[in-house]
């Protein structure tokens, strides 16, 4: 379970405004809204990359803006994450960028048991044939299942995506957010993104935020249904609205 | 009543607020950079230092230098003598040829020329490469994954750096005096024997060697630390890691030449 209460980042200005929100266990839950609303900067608050002026972070019950940086460099072993522009490890080929969380953290795993895990994952992701490829010889498409395979393999609580789908047709967009809905499993989901025709197919509930604020908290049916003039603009893809 | 005519200067205030935002920068830069060197220091220092990364850095950054060190010290050797045939010939000094390149050679040339040159190809392609998986959040991405960058990527690169530039000077320095002894044979007649023994005879011994190794040390430790922080202090995408790369080799090439001049002046 993951709580957000009154979370305050600040740059130049705010960009989370005492944020309030709440991730039941097990949830696969989607957060959308307008760009530079403060989406990705929850994301990175989330696992402790950014350190938000004012408010708690509860993971798990343990409120992560209280840990010191060698707590939370352990604290992170929770999280599995795929960021907007995959951040694959550019020097390393398919394989070794998806058992570097195994190699460095699970010492007690061998060579062989690690190479099985990284060979199921991608089974999984349909690149079987990948490993030995270097990420910069992949499509779009196949980036983001790479950074699918790396955040799944070591079957962590927490999964966060960061527009997994961002720059893909629609067909490989499904797909990935398919592959999601599949990899899920017993974890909870926090998942960004602006592809709402295909988020909202695989989401138990969703956010909404607006300014640095959450304006709307539901179920995906009650999003899509919502009259909020802001969620309905949104959500519907409207040109006309408050937006 | 005419306006006061407009000479160009700005005024001083003006001058004196930039002299004083240039010193923060600097001072900011060299803070940064000690810090840095000092939380690199504490990883190496409990070996804590990835040694699948430092091999393959060591290939990268030594191996595949070779061919323009060697291009470098076999010429730096002959325009030696080039620059001193006029004197030797003058005063008939043929015997003190191997001397002179010699004492030239491994307490200056040797080391600093090899430093400037490695700070053009090993330096600025550190700053890119950490720069670049900077911008694609790669070091987000070791974070997360729980993974300490410092010790995984940026220890294993400064202590390439440095094994690197001492390697490849001591044996620019031998290609150096080779290029001496050609060069002087060619233009000057003087013998492969008479160069030798000139170079052995005593003059030089082994603290000019370890003066030239101890230059190279400081050298590598200036450029590691400078092509560490200006990649990882990027900000700004690609054009960021553009301005990254041109500060660390600005930055390596200055701290070079005061490094030079305080070790010079510090040990003789």
């Amino acid at each position: 379970m993951i709580e957000i209460r009154g979370v305050w980042k600040t740059f130049n200005q705010p960009v989370l405004r005492g944020l309030d929100l709440t991730i039941p266990a097990g949830c696969l839950y989607g957060l959308i809204g307008p760009g530079a609303s403060g989406k990705s900067v929850l994301i990175k608050s989330i696992v402790g990359l950014m350190r938000p002026e004012r408010g708690q972070i509860i993971v798990d019950g343990q409120d992560i803006l209280q840990l010191s940086e060698l707590e939370l460099q352990s604290f992170r072993t929770r999280f599995g994450i795929a960021f907007q522009n995959n951040a694959l490890f550019d020097h390393l080929t398919v394989n070794e960028n998806i058992a570097f969380p195994l190699r460095r953290l699970y010492k007690n795993m061998t060579e062989q048991q690690v190479m099985q895990r990284v060979a199921d994952r991608l089974n999984v992701v349909s690149l079987s044939t990948f490993g030995d490829r270097m990420p910069a010889n992949l499509s779009g498409g196949q980036k983001k299942r790479v950074g699918v395979a790396r955040a799944t393999v070591a079957n962590a609580p927490i999964l966060l995506y960061d527009e997994p789908a961002a720059g893909l047709d629609p067909v490989t967009s499904q797909k990935i957010f398919d592959l999601l809905k599949q990899e899920k499993g017993d974890a909870t989901v926090l998942m960004v993104s602006s592809d709402l025709d295909r988020l909202l197919t695989v989401t138990d509930r969703v956010g909404m935020i607006y300014q640095g604020r959450m304006i709307f908290d539901g179920t995906t049916k009650e999003a899509q249904e919502s009259t909020d003039p802001y969620v309905k603009q949104f959500v519907h893809g409207l040109v006309e609205g408050p937006l | 009543m005419s306006a006061p005519a407009d000479t160009g200067a700005p005024p001083a205030a003006g001058v004196a607020f930039q002299m004083g935002n240039s010193i923060l920068e600097i001072a900011e830069t060299a803070g940064g950079m000690a810090i840095l060197l000092g939380r690199v220091s504490t990883r190496i220092v409990r070996a804590a230092v990835d040694w699948a990364e430092l091999k393959k850095n060591m290939y990268k950054m030594a191996v595949k230098s070779t061919p323009i060190v060697v291009v470098t010290a076999l010429f730096v050797g002959a325009i030696a003598v080039i620059q001193a045939a006029p004197m030797v010939q003058q005063y008939g000094a043929y015997g003190l040829l191997g001397w002179g390149a010699g004492f030239g050679t491994l307490r200056e040339l040797g080391p600093l020329l090899t430093a400037l040159m490695l700070s053009g190809r090993v330096g600025a392609n550190n700053t890119a490469e950490l720069g670049t998986m900077v911008v694609t959040e790669q070091l987000d991405a070791m974070r997360i994954l729980a993974i300490d960058p410092l010790a995984f990527l940026i220890a294993p690169r400064v202590v390439a750096i440095v094994l690197t530039l001492v390697i490849a000077t001591i044996y620019a320095d031998a290609l150096a005096l080779i290029g001496c002894m050609l060069a002087g044979k060619i233009m000057l007649g003087v013998d492969f024997a008479m160069f030798i023994n000139s170079l052995t005879a005593g003059l030089l011994n082994f603290g000019d060697v370890a003066h030239g190794l101890i230059k190279s040390v400081t050298f590598g430790l200036m450029m590691a630390t400078a092509s560490c922080y200006f990649g990882v202090a990027v900000k700004g995408g690609a054009p960021g890691v553009g301005r990254a790369v041109n500060s660390a080799v600005v930055a390596s090439a200055t701290g070079i030449f005061i490094l030079d001049y305080l070790v010079s002046f510090v040990i003789g």
